[in-house]
C-alpha cells in the first residue's frame, strides 16, 4: 500500500496519507480500495482503539478526485458504481465501531471533504491553506460521496446547500462555527492534538442553531428552503446546468426518505450528470485552463525584474493590483498624482475589501501596496524589462508613448500595450524595435476576469511572447495568444454579435426580448444590457475602426445609430441611460424612449429561436473566420476565450465546440437561411463548410 | 560630542506634507500610516534600502498603544525587509533628533551602515484615556469574584469618573502649559509682542517663498488620504497672506488678558512624519551616492523645567560650537526649532545676555549675537508646522539643502523640548 502507511501508538492508530509520486493526495479507485484494505486492518486488530487520518502532504489533506481518471471512464454506468462503491466505503468508515478522527491541514476538497465527514471527528488547522468545499457542481458534476448527505448532517440546511450550489471554499473559522469541523488548533500542534482526542471517548458539541435556522429545520421549513434555492438556481442557470438541480434532489431524497435512499439518488445522479454535454465541456472548460496556466519555459532573458505600469486608469490600477498581489514590484506611471491617487484607491478598496472578510490582514494589506512605486517622472521607467501601457486609445498617443519608451529604456525592454482595438501593427509602426512589441489586452474589471488575450504581429519575436505570456500567467490570468488583425479575436467576435442585436432592434424586436433570449442562450448578460456596461461610446469609438472597415467588406455594413446613441450621451449605465434607466435606487428598467431610433415604439414579437439563431451564428461564424484567417493559433484557444473574456456559454464548452456538438452541416445550413433572408452577413466561413463538408470536428 | 572624521552622511530626507490638527486633513490616518508613507517613500527613491537597510529608528511622542514600536511597525507596512530592526525613541519635541543622534552614534561606531532615522506625530490618533480611577475600578473588577466582590469595588465608583481625559500639553513636572511657559521666558527676556509677531510673519513669508521657488518639490512627498486618497501636496500650516495687523489682533492664547503668546506666534498642532536617510561615508561613497554632508557632532542638554524649559538651544548651541571650537561666524545655516516665537527671540536674547551666560553657561561673556538672516530662511516650525516626533528630521533635511545651496561650511541645528531638554546637531559640508 504505497499510498497508506499506518503507525501505532498507545493503543491510536495513524493512517498516513502519501500518494507516491505526486504532490498532493487526490481519490482514486485505487486510492478507496487500499483505504477499504485498511479498515479491515484496523477493525481486526483489538489493540488499537481508535486511528487518527492524516495527510503526509505539506499542504494538502485530499485535494479531491482525480477528474483525469474520471474523464477517463466512458460508461457512466461505471461512474454511477464507482460512486456506490465509494459511498460503501464510507459508510463503512462512518459506522466503524472503533473512532476516526480526521485530521486536516491544507485542501480538504470534494472527494477529501467527502472523506473527513464520514470520520468521526474533524479537526483542522488555521491555516492559511486550510479550506473545505464540494466544487463538483463547478465541474457539472455532484458530489458523489455522500456530500450531499453528510453536510446537511453537520452543518444545516441553508449553510450546506450554499456551499453545495456555489462549490465555494470553505475557511477554518467558517467551518468551525457552521459545525463542519470540531475543533480547530495551529498547523504544527494538528497531530498532537489528534492524538489527544483519539485518546478518550469522542464528545462532540451538538451544534447550535440561530433561530431562524431552527424554524427552517421542521419539515415545513426546509420544502420552503428547497423551493427557493430550486427558483433560485432556475433564475441564474435558465435551465441550462443539470448539476445544481441534481444536487438538489439528493438533498430532498435524503431528508425525506434517509440516508441510504440520499446515496443511492447521488450514486444515480452522479452518473447521470458524468453523461451530459455540460459536464463534459465544464471539465474540458477547466483542464484547459489548468494546462493553460503551466509557465512556459522561463529563462532569464524572459524573467521581468523591474515591472513599468503606464496610466493608472481603472485598467492601470487593475494590472497593478494583480501584478503586485502575485510578487511584482509596479513602477505606476501617470501624468498626475490625483490619476495615481485614484488608482491607489481602487487597489486599496480591494484589498480592504479583503481584510473586512479577514482574508488578508491590515499590514499585509499595507505591505503589498508599498510594492508599488507611484511616479510622474519619466525617468523612474529607465531599468524596466516591461512596460505595460494603458492610457486612453488613442493611436498617437500610444505611439508617442512607445516612441519614448524605446528612447528612454532598454534596449531589450518590451513594450506592451493594453488596447482592445487598436491594430497593434498601426501602434508599432514607427517602432524602432517592433519585435519588443506586443498586446496585453486585459479584460474589465481585471481582477475579476480571468482572461488575458495576448497579440502578437509577425514581427514580435519568440523573448516579448514568451515574457508576456509568462507575467500574464503569473498574475493569475489564462492567456491565448492571438494574432494582430482588426479587434483581434475577442473584440471582434463581440462586434459581430453586438452589431447583429443591434440590427435585430433595427427589425422591431424588444429589448428585453433580445437579452432574455440570448440569457436563455446561455450568455451571462444580454448583448444590449452589456452594451450599456461598457458604455455606447466605446462600441461606437470601436466600430468606427479598422474593424469596421472590415466588416463592411463582409456585407455587415456601418451602422451609424449607435454613434447618434453616443452624440446624445446615452452612454448606459456610467450616466444612467442607455438601453435601460438605471435609477438611484431599484432596478434597471427597459429605456422605450431608445426606440425611437430603431423605428418608433411599436415593437414586433420576434421568436425566441431566431433571436438567438442570428446573434449566436453570427458570433460563432466570426470566430471561424479567425480561425480560417489565422488570428486564431487554435479552435481550443478560440473556446477558452470566448467563454472566459465574453461569458460564451460555458456548458457549450466554447464556440468551436458547440459546433462540434451541433453539427458544423446543421450550423452552415442554419447560416444558409439566415444569409437568405437577412443579406451577406450570414455567408458560412469557408472553413465551417469545409468542416461540414468533411464531417470533421474542430475541437481535438 | 565631536565625532573624530565623521562617517555618518546625511544622503536625503523627506517627509509627508505637514497638516493641522487634530480634526485637519489627516485625521483618518494613523500615526503609522503618516510614518509607513514617509518610510515607502525612501524606500522607493533608494531601493536597495528594501533589503539593505540595517536600522530604522523613529521619534514619536503622543503615543497609541497598539503602535508603540511606532518604527517596527511602520517599517513592516512600508515593505521592508522583515530582518532589518527597528527602534521607536521619545525625547518630547525633539525625538527624531535623538532618533538622528542615536542612528549617527551607531554609524559611526561602525555598527550601521544604512539606516533611516525620523519621526512622527498624529495628534489626530493620540489616545483618549480614561481617568485613572476608572481604570484602577475596571481592573479591580476583573479580578473580583461574587456579589461582595463586585460591591467593594463599585461602592466608591463615581459617575463623574466616566469622563475621559483630553490629551493636554501641560508640563507634568510643573502643571503649566507650554504656552504659558513661553510667554513667561519671552517677558523674561524682554521680547515684545510685536518682535513676536514679526518673527511669526517672517517664518510666514520664508516658507511662502520657499514654497513658491520649489525648495520642498524633492523634500515633502504627495500623501493620497485613505479611505477617499484625498491628495494632499503641500503643507496646510502657512499662511500666505498672513500680515502684521492680522497678527496683532489675536488674543492672547495661554495668560489672559496680559500675555503676548498668541495663536499666531506659536507653532501649530500638526500631523506628519519625516525621514532621514543616514549613512556610513565609504558605503555612500561605494553606491555613487555623491554625499554631501556629514553630522559633525552634537550635543543635549537638560535645565530646570520650571523657568527655564524652553531655554534648550541657549544651554546646546553654546555647548556644542565650544566643544568643535567654532564661532558664530564659523556657521552659515542656523535652523532653529519654532515652538514659539517668543521662545527663539528669547533664546536669541539669552546669548547676547551677559549675565546668562555667565551664571547659567558658565562663559566669560555673553556669546554674541545670531545673525537673523542665517536663521530658518525657508520657513520654521511656526508656519511649516510641528508634529513634535518629526521636527529634527525636517530640520535636518532642511538645514542640509541650505547649507549644500549656500555652499556653506558648517550649519547647527537646535531645538528646545518639554520636560527642559535641548538639542544641538552640528553639520559640516563635504567635498
Amino acid at each position: 500500500m504505497a499510498n497508506f502507511k499506518i503507525t501505532k501508538e498507545n493503543k491510536i492508530a495513524t493512517i498516513w496519507m502519501d500518494q507516491t509520486g505526486a504532490e498532493v493526495n487526490t481519490l482514486s479507485v485505487k486510492m478507496l480500495d487500499d483505504f477499504s484494505g485498511l479498515l479491515d486492518q484496523i477493525e481486526q486488530d483489538d489493540e488499537i482503539k481508535a486511528a487518527v487520518l492524516i495527510s503526509k502532504k505539506d499542504n494538502c489533506f485530499i485535494a479531491g478526485a482525480d477528474i483525469k481518471d474520471l474523464m477517463a471512464i466512458e460508461d457512466s454506468k461505471e461512474v454511477e458504481k464507482l460512486s456506490r462503491e465509494g459511498n460503501k466505503i464510507l459508510s463503512r468508515l462512518e459506522k466503524l465501531k472503533k473512532p476516526v478522527i480526521a485530521a486536516i491541514n491544507g485542501a480538504c476538497l470534494g472527494g477529501g471533504l467527502e472523506v473527513a465527514m464520514a470520520c468521526h471527528y474533524r479537526i483542522a488547522t488555521t491555516d492559511k491553506k486550510t479550506v473545505f468545499g464540494l466544487p463538483e457542481m463547478k465541474l457539472g458534476l455532484l458530489p458523489g460521496g455522500g456530500g450531499t448527505q453528510r453536510l446537511v448532517k453537520l452543518t444545516h440546511l441553508r449553510y450546506a446547500l450554499d456551499a453545495l450550489l456555489t462549490g465555494k471554499n470553505i475557511y477554518p473559522f467558517s467551518a468551525k462555527k457552521a459545525g463542519l469541523v470540531d475543533s480547530l488548533v495551529h498547523k504544527e500542534g494538528l497531530y498532537q492534538a489528534a492524538l489527544k482526542v483519539a485518546s478518550a471517548p469522542i464528545k462532540r458539541k451538538p451544534k447550535k442553531l440561530g433561530l431562524v435556522d431552527k424554524a427552517l429545520s421542521t419539515s415545513a421549513g426546509r420544502n420552503y428552503v428547497l423551493k427557493k434555492a430550486r427558483e433560485t438556481v432556475m433564475r441564474k442557470t435558465r435551465g441550462n446546468y443539470p448539476a445544481p438541480l441534481k444536487i438538489l434532489d439528493c438533498v430532498e431524497t435524503g431528508l425525506n426518505h434517509g440516508m441510504a435512499a440520499g446515496l443511492e439518488a447521488e450514486a444515480m445522479g452522479f452518473g447521470e450528470l458524468h453523461a451530459t454535454q455540460a459536464s463534459k465541456s465544464l471539465i474540458g472548460l477547466f483542464l484547459a485552463m489548468q494546462e493553460n496556466k503551466k509557465l512556459k519555459n522561463n529563462n532569464k532573458t524572459e524573467n521581468v525584474d523591474s515591472l513599468a505600469m503606464i496610466g493608472a486608469g481603472f485598467m492601470g490600477a487593475g494590472i497593478t493590483e494583480v501584478s503586485i498581489k502575485n510578487g511584482y514590484d509596479v513602477i505606476l506611471k501617470d501624468i498626475s498624482h490625483e490619476g495615481l491617487a485614484s488608482a491607489l484607491k481602487t487597489i486599496w478598496s480591494d484589498f480592504s475589501q479583503m481584510v473586512k472578510k479577514k482574508a488578508m490582514g491590515a499590514v499585509e494589506r499595507d505591505r503589498l501596496m508599498s510594492k508599488i512605486k507611484t511616479t510622474t517622472q519619466a525617468d523612474d521607467l529607465n531599468q524596466a524589462d516591461l512596460v505595460i501601457e494603458a492610457v486612453f486609445e488613442d493611436i498617437d498617443l500610444k505611439q508617442s508613448i512607445l516612441a519614448d519608451v524605446e528612447s528612454r529604456c532598454k534596449k531589450s525592454t518590451v513594450f506592451a500595450t493594453n488596447t482592445s482595438s487598436l491594430p497593434l501593427a498601426s501602434i508599432a509602426a514607427k517602432a524602432a524595435h517592433p519585435q519588443n512589441v506586443v498586446g496585453m489586452h486585459y479584460f474589465s474589471p481585471v481582477p475579476k476576469m480571468p482572461l488575458l488575450e495576448l497579440i502578437v504581429t509577425d514581427k514580435t519575436s519568440k523573448r516579448a511572447r514568451q515574457m508576456a505570456t509568462n507575467v500574464g500567467i503569473k498574475q493569475g490570468k489564462t492567456v491565448v495568444v492571438v494574432k494582430d488583425g482588426p479587434g483581434f479575436y475577442t473584440t471582434r467576435v463581440l462586434s459581430a454579435l453586438t452589431h447583429e442585436a443591434i440590427k435585430v432592434l433595427h427589425d422591431g424586436g424588444k429589448i428585453e426580448d433580445i437579452d432574455n433570449a440570448m440569457k436563455d442562450w446561455g450568455f451571462p448578460v444580454g448583448p444590449l444590457a452589456l452594451m450599456d456596461e461598457v458604455g455606447i461610446d466605446v462600441g461606437a469609438h470601436i466600430a468606427r475602426g479598422a474593424l469596421g472597415e472590415m466588416f463592411v467588406n463582409r456585407g455587415i455594413e456601418q451602422d451609424d445609430t449607435v454613434q447618434k446613441l453616443a452624440d446624445a450621451k446615452l452612454f448606459g449605465r456610467k450616466v444612467g441611460k442607455g438601453f435601460y434607466s438605471y435609477p438611484k435606487k431599484g432596478r434597471k428598467t427597459v429605456n422605450t424612449d431608445i426606440y425611437q431610433y430603431f423605428g418608433g415604439e411599436e415593437r414586433k414579437e420576434l421568436s425566441k429561436s431566431e433571436i438567438q439563431n442570428r446573434i449566436g451564428l453570427i458570433f460563432v461564424n466570426e470566430c471561424v473566420h479567425c480561425l480560417e484567417e489565422g488570428i486564431l493559433f487554435s479552435a481550443k484557444d478560440g473556446d477558452l476565450a470566448a467563454i472566459l473574456g465574453l461569458g460564451f456559454p460555458p456548458f457549450t464548452g466554447g464556440p468551436f465546440s458547440y459546433i462540434d456538438t451541433n453539427g458544423a452541416d446543421k450550423i452552415s445550413k442554419t447560416l444558409a437561411e439566415l444569409e437568405t433572408t437577412h443579406g451577406s452577413r450570414f455567408k458560412a466561413a469557408n472553413l465551417l463548410l469545409k468542416h461540414a463538408k468533411d464531417n470533421q470536428a474542430f475541437v481535438g | 560630542m565631536i565625532f573624530k572624521d565623521s562617517k555618518v552622511a546625511v544622503i536625503d530626507g523627506l517627509r509627508t506634507p505637514f497638516m493641522k490638527a487634530p480634526t485637519g486633513k489627516a485625521q483618518d490616518l494613523k500615526a503609522y500610516d503618516l510614518a509607513r508613507e514617509a518610510i515607502n517613500n525612501i524606500k522607493h527613491r533608494y531601493p536597495f534600502l528594501e533589503h539593505d537597510c540595517d536600522l530604522v529608528t523613529m521619534g514619536s511622542v503622543i503615543q497609541n498603544a497598539s503602535t508603540s514600536n511606532i518604527a517596527r511597525e511602520a517599517m513592516i507596512g512600508a515593505g521592508l525587509n522583515l530582518n532589518t530592526p527597528a527602534y521607536s525613541v521619545t525625547m518630547a519635541c525633539i525625538s527624531a533628533n535623538v532618533a538622528i543622534t542615536n542612528t549617527a552614534n551607531a554609524i559611526q561606531a561602525g555598527a550601521v551602515k544604512i539606516a533611516i532615522a525620523g519621526g512622527v506625530e498624529s495628534s489626530s490618533d493620540a489616545p483618549v484615556r480614561i481617568t485613572h480611577k476608572l481604570k484602577k475600578t475596571l481592573l479591580q473588577a476583573q479580578k473580583a469574584k461574587g456579589f461582595k466582590g463586585f460591591w467593594q469595588v463599585f461602592k466608591d465608583f463615581k459617575f463623574s469618573s466616566l469622563a475621559p481625559e483630553a490629551p493636554a500639553i501641560a508640563e507634568f513636572s510643573t502643571g503649566l502649559t507650554m504656552g504659558a511657559d513661553a510667554d513667561q521666558l519671552a517677558a523674561k527676556f524682554g521680547v515684545s509682542r510685536l518682535a513676536q509677531d514679526e518673527f511669526a510673519l517672517r517664518s510666514h513669508q520664508n516658507a511662502t517663498a520657499a514654497w513658491e521657488a520649489g525648495q520642498f518639490k524633492d523634500e515633502v512627498c504627495p500623501l493620497p488620504i485613505q479611505p477617499k486618497f484625498t491628495l494632499v501636496e503641500q503643507d496646510d500650516t502657512f499662511y500666505a497672506n498672513s500680515s502684521l495687523e492680522k497678527l496683532s489682533s489675536l488674543r492672547p492664547a495661554f495668560v489672559r488678558p496680559h500675555g503676548t503668546v498668541t495663536a499666531g506666534n506659536a507653532s501649530p498642532i500638526t500631523d506628519g512624519a519625516a525621514v532621514s536617510l543616514l549613512m556610513d561615508l565609504d558605503e555612500a561613497k561605494a553606491r555613487k551616492l555623491k554625499p554631501q554632508v556629514v553630522i559633525e557632532g552634537y550635543a543635549f542638554s537638560g535645565q530646570n523645567p520650571q523657568g527655564e524649559l524652553l531655554l534648550g538651544p541657549a544651554y546646546t548651541m553654546p555647548k556644542l560650537l565650544n566643544e568643535a571650537g567654532l564661532k558664530i561666524s564659523d556657521i552659515d545655516v542656523f535652523e532653529i526649532h519654532e515652538a514659539f516665537a517668543g521662545q527663539v527671540l528669547a533664546n536669541l536674547a539669552a546669548l547676547q545676555d551677559e549675565t546668562f551666560c555667565k551664571e547659567s553657561l558658565g562663559l566669560d561673556t555673553a556669546f554674541g549675537e545670531i545673525p537673523m538672516d542665517k536663521i530658518n530662511t525657508q520657513g520654521g516650525s511656526l508656519s511649516l508646522g510641528h508634529p513634535f516626533g518629526a521636527t529634527g528630521s525636517r530640520l535636518l533635511t532642511c538645514a542640509a539643502r541650505r547649507l549644500v545651496q549656500n555652499k556653506g561650511k558648517y550649519a547647527l541645528i537646535s531645538a528646545c523640548a518639554a520636560g527642559g531638554l535641548g538639542s544641538a546637531i552640528l553639520l559640516k559640508r563635504i567635498g
